[in-house]
């Protein structure tokens, strides 16, 4: 089996005496889509600015495929695209320089270059602002340009540390579509992000990490079995004046008079809507109240703050 | 990388650095044509001409060498400390870090950026001299090694003033507070010859003073010291600062957490 990135034991101390990892393990096999989540200052960053050269480590080891940071940066660095948080391009060069440029960083002949950049700006909507200076770009234009100029060198692995922050919905959507053909097509993906709705529609493995540490390191579907009860919001097609008695289900009505029931994992829908048939309780709409990925990480996150006795405020 | 591919990013950060000075011109190449023009003027013509000899030479023709070499060391060391702080200071820098570029590159790439805005400076000048007084060359080779070498320690200089640097007020402490009163007071104007025996002792202890000789003695043939003494002392003062900086760059100073 290839991976496209393999941690061991890496640590991070800071000047400070702040230890931001302490000795994670982490390991994502080549054509993943891969999530690495945890509420703000857990080290998910830190992680990815080690991977990345820009976070010089304490201990342990990273490769990328296969190659060594310490022994074969140089090797490592050439797989590796980085999509970073924030935005980090000359505010006065133009699109097209900016792309054009960062091929040249990988040893890429301007000709090359150009052709490369041409290829990934019009996959990304930009190369009509290809003349444009970076700071002339709305805020999702920013955005895909740093992802355009981390894939010029067509690198096997991607990682995005919030890639759709204060991204609109429409534009995060197509954003998500574009890097789900570009798994598809090979790229191995990392993300980081805040939306937990992206990390469940993108992500095939997951890891959760916090103040330090990963506490969870599996698949979505498995972390997902792991939910016992799941909240579905009914919306009925006349107002409910009281909340119906629906046995082996808890049901309230929710501020917006609509239907809220818990099913518990195994409980299965069919019954639930055998019950409302039987109170002639007509639906016209369904959806689940929270992101269920979400739940499980508020939970799995508060959890450990217990554990380890931190003060866990968890801000997703 | 291959030798090929360093190559490419050598040039991509030299073509880069050049976009960057030309793009601006009027903040990096007209300023000191001005300067130098009014220098020409007040010091050359209007007061220099009550002035007499110096050196051997017209006052005029005296102080070209200086004011060229000024000029080039000015420019060199701006454009870098300039260029890789607002590169730091805007995070664009993090597009060299993730790349396989090696840090010898990286610095070579700046130096050379640096010494192309020197240099063309240099040229600048030297042309805009020529409306003033007549410039004989007296020993090619050394002008040419002289200024080539000068501009490449202080774009290294630049280089690392600006990986120092933590905000906009330590980029223009050094220029103005050190290397501006060691140029003025390195032989441009004069010679040392005309100071009482403790300030010259107190002058060999500039390193610009060496620089700015030994143009001068390219150009003119005269020089307050010996010139392949000044020529040993900007090799050892690269050999240092490059040693400074790669170990600077390898430990990511200001660039790497």
């Amino acid at each position: 089996m290839t991976y496209a990135l393999e941690i061991e034991g890496l640590e991070k101390r800071y000047g400070d005496g702040f230890q931001a990892l302490k000795g994670i393990d982490l390991h994502v096999r080549e054509g993943d889509f891969f999530a690495l989540l945890g509420p703000n200052g857990a080290g998910k960053s830190t992680t990815l600015g080690i991977v990345s050269s820009l976070v010089n480590k304490s201990g342990g080891t990273v490769r990328v495929f296969g190659n060594d940071i310490d022994t074969n940066l140089s090797a490592a660095k050439l797989n590796l695209g980085v999509v970073p948080q924030e935005f980090n391009f000359n505010q006065f060069e133009k699109v097209f320089d900016i792309v054009t440029t960062q091929a040249g960083y990988y040893g890429i002949p301007l000709k090359q270059a150009r052709v490369s950049a041409e290829k990934y700006l019009k996959k990304l909507g930009l190369w009509d602002k290809r003349d444009t200076p970076s700071r002339m770009l709305s805020g999702g234009m920013k955005r895909r340009l740093m992802i355009a100029r981390a894939l010029v060198h067509e690198p096997r692995l991607l990682i995005l540390d919030e890639p759709t922050a204060g991204v609109d919905i429409e534009l995060r959507r197509s954003m998500w579509q574009f890097l789900e053909e570009i798994n598809r097509n090979g790229t191995t993906i990392i993300l980081t992000t805040h939306y937990l709705e992206e990390a469940e529609a993108l992500c095939r493995n997951i890891a959760i990490i916090d103040h330090g540490e990963i506490i969870r390191h599996t698949s979505k579907r498995e972390l997902l079995q792991q939910l016992s009860v799941e909240t579905f919001v009914l919306d009925t097609e006349t107002p409910l004046e009281s909340v119906p008695e629906l046995p082996g289900f808890q049901c309230v009505i929710n501020g917006d008079g609509a239907l809220e029931v818990d099913v518990a994992k195994g409980q299965g829908l069919n019954a639930l809507f055998v019950e409302l048939e039987g109170k002639g309780i007509k639906v016209i709409s369904m959806r689940t109240k929270a992101n269920r990925l979400e739940e499980l990480f508020v939970r799995m996150v508060e959890d450990n703050a217990r554990v380890s006795g931190a003060t866990g405020e968890v801000r997703v | 990388m291959t030798p090929l591919a360093l190559w490419t990013a050598f040039q991509t950060i030299v073509l880069r650095e050049i976009r960057r000075f030309t793009r601006i011109w009027p903040q990096t190449l007209l300023p000191p044509a001005v300067t130098m023009t009014l220098y020409f003027i007040i010091f050359g013509s209007l007061i220099g001409s009550r002035i007499g000899d110096m050196g051997g030479f017209d006052y005029m023709q005296f102080i070209v060498p200086g004011l060229i070499m000024m000029a080039v060391i000015t420019n060199s060391y701006s454009n870098v400390v300039s260029s890789f702080f607002s590169m730091k200071f805007q995070r664009s820098i993090e597009e060299l870090l993730v790349s396989p570029v090696p840090n010898w590159t990286i610095l070579a790439g700046y130096v050379v950026g640096g010494m192309a805005r020197g240099l063309m400076i240099g040229l600048i000048v030297t042309l805009l001299s020529l409306a003033f007084t007549r410039l004989s060359i007296h020993n090619l080779p050394m002008v040419v090694v002289t200024v080539f070498l000068t501009s490449a320690l202080f774009s290294l200089g630049g280089f690392i003033n600006a990986m120092l640097a933590t905000k906009f007020d330590d980029v223009s402490i050094v220029p103005t507070f050190v290397l501006t009163p060691l140029t003025y007071l390195g032989g441009v104007f004069y010679s040392i010859d005309l100071l009482p025996d403790v300030w010259q002792g107190v002058s060999l202890a500039n390193p610009i003073l060496y620089m700015v000789n030994g143009f001068r003695y390219g150009i003119l043939g005269v020089s307050d010291v010996n010139p392949f003494v000044s020529l040993g002392m900007i090799v050892i003062f690269i050999v240092l600062l490059t040693a400074i900086a790669l170990r600077m760059l390898a430990r990511g100073k200001g660039i790497r957490h």
